[in-house]
């Protein structure tokens, strides 16, 4: 049995860990690092439950593995908030409605926030072209844009 | 879902990648963005000895225009297509392709070497390349060698590439003037391989006939299918609806698809001439002729 002996920063956290080639970004996320934040949905790369960024891009941790992350930049649904301060994205969702059940909620936000990062004020279409990868089953999309623009419109005055 | 186990190696020049390779011969697997192998290794439909990550390799991700040709490097993510200007003023077949392909999150790890290394006749690279009139530049322990694309696919899951060559180059001849494509996919949802989709280039000549016609299908046969006898009837011919519809009606000939649930034989095929038809009458658009 192959292991690796790697360092990852996550939420700008250096991290060393021991892994087997075959585990997946998602198992040492939150089976070693214990970060359960980032949930498991279909496991076969379809609902974007387990999406975090990978030097600032969103994917699906389910099927990246812990190995490829060696020596780089992961950021999960933890690092959001910050100084007891949530993140205008956490706030959006909260004041928004943009979840029930809450199970998409962390790879929402972690694409959204890489969206807002590379657009400051995107359209309805561009926020919905972004999420495509994610899914939810609970609230019909509607209320999760409306928290993505609740959260750029504040970005932009804090800006 | 855990895949068995495997070692991992992550070469850091090409060299070493060939000769892992070149080592381990059948028991290894070049790993690209790994989303459709990893996915693969997860459900235990596949199994390997070794997995060669050259996602470490320097210089295999770019798009540029060269000499005769658009290069890109093989391991580009189709996020990179999507987004750069060149491929969306130039080529925009391939624009249309890469922001179909899969969603938003895979296209920033999945590669356009990959797609078409995987063999998948689900995937939507191979008709726009086969459309194109592509190459791809096959590296091994040798050298290079140039694969015209039409003779690429060799059937499901089958490439003309050897277990010890890793795909380095995908090149594409600088369209002439009064050039244009297209590709449409019908898809059930965001995310979903085609339940058929049409890839079209087209050239036109001084007199506004086609002087160059590329037609292919993807996902309704074992492999992607080039609408050779479609291609053919075109050429010379001005593009008028008539034209394009028989066009269409002898690429559907072409495809041979298979009943699922994504439809059954009889629409898959005549989704196939729409789109063949529809992928068409957009080329000869945006090559001007409309
Ligand atoms: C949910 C989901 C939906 C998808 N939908 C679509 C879709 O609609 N259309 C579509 O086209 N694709 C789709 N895909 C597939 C996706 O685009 C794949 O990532 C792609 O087909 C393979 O690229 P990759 O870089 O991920 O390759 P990998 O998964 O790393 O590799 C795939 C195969 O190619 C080989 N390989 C890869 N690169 C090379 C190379 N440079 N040289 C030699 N061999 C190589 C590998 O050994 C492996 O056998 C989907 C995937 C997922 C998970
Ligand atoms: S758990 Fe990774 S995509 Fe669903
Ligand atoms: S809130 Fe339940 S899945 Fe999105």
């Amino acid at each position: 049995m192959a292991t690796h002996d790697i360092r990852v920063t996550v939420n700008g956290t250096a991290y060393d860990a021991q892994v087997e080639s075959r585990l997946l970004l998602v198992h040492l996320l939150r089976d070693q690092l214990r970060l359960t934040g980032t949930h498991i949905g279909c496991d076969t790369t379809h609902c974007g439950a387990c999406t975090v960024l990978l030097d600032g891009q969103p994917v699906k941790s389910c099927t990246v593995l812990a190995v490829q992350a060696d020596g780089r930049q992961i950021s999960t649904v933890e690092g959001l908030e910050k100084d007891g301060k949530l993140h205008p994205l956490q706030e959006g969702f909260w004041e928004k409605h943009g979840l029930q059940c809450g199970y998409c909620t962390p790879g929402m936000l972690m694409t959204t926030c890489a969206l807002l990062t590379r657009s400051k004020n995107p359209s309805e279409a561009e926020i919905r072209e972004a999420i495509s990868g994610n899914l939810c089953r609970c609230t019909g999309y509607n209320n999760i844009v409306k928290a993505v623009q609740f959260a750029a419109e504040r970005l932009g005055k804090e800006a | 879902m855990i895949p068995a186990s495997f070692d991992y190696h992550a070469p850091g020049t090409l060299p070493e990648a060939l000769a892992l390779l070149s080592k381990y011969g059948d028991d290894a697997k070049v790993l690209s963005g790994g989303q459709s192998l990893l996915p693969l290794l997860k459900l235990r439909l596949g199994q390997t000895g070794h997995l060669i990550d050259i996602g470490r390799i320097p210089g295999l991700e770019y798009i540029r225009e060269e000499g005769d040709f658009l290069r890109i490097g093989g391991r580009t993510r189709e996020s990179a297509l999507e987004s750069s200007d060149l491929v969306r003023t130039r080529y925009p077949i391939l624009h249309d392709t890469a922001k179909v392909i899969a969603d938003p999150l895979v296209r920033n790890m999945a590669t356009v070497g990959g797609n078409l290394a995987h063999g998948d006749p689900g995937n939507d690279h191979p008709a726009t390349m086969l459309a194109l009139g592509a190459q791809v530049v096959a590296t091994g322990p040798k050298g290079e060698r140039v694969i015209p694309i039409e003779q690429f696919f060799l059937g499901l899951f089958r490439t003309a590439l050897r277990p010890d060559e890793v795909l380095t180059e995908i090149q594409i001849p600088v369209p002439p003037a009064r050039s244009g494509g297209a590709y449409l996919k019908l898809e059930r949802k965001v995310g979903d391989y085609a339940t058929a989709a049409a890839a079209a280039q087209v050239t036109l000549g001084s007199g506004g006939t086609v002087e160059r016609a590329g037609l292919a299908l993807t996902n309704v046969g074992p492999t992607p299918i080039k609408a050779a006898d479609a291609e053919k009837f075109l050429a010379g011919k001005r593009p008028d609806a008539a034209t394009l519809g028989e066009a269409g009606q002898r690429a559907a000939k072409a495809a041979s698809p298979s009943a699922d649930r994504r439809g059954s034989v009889e629409y898959k095929r005549e989704m196939a001439r729409v789109l063949a038809t529809r992928a068409l009458r957009l080329a000869v658009e945006r090559a001007g002729g409309r």
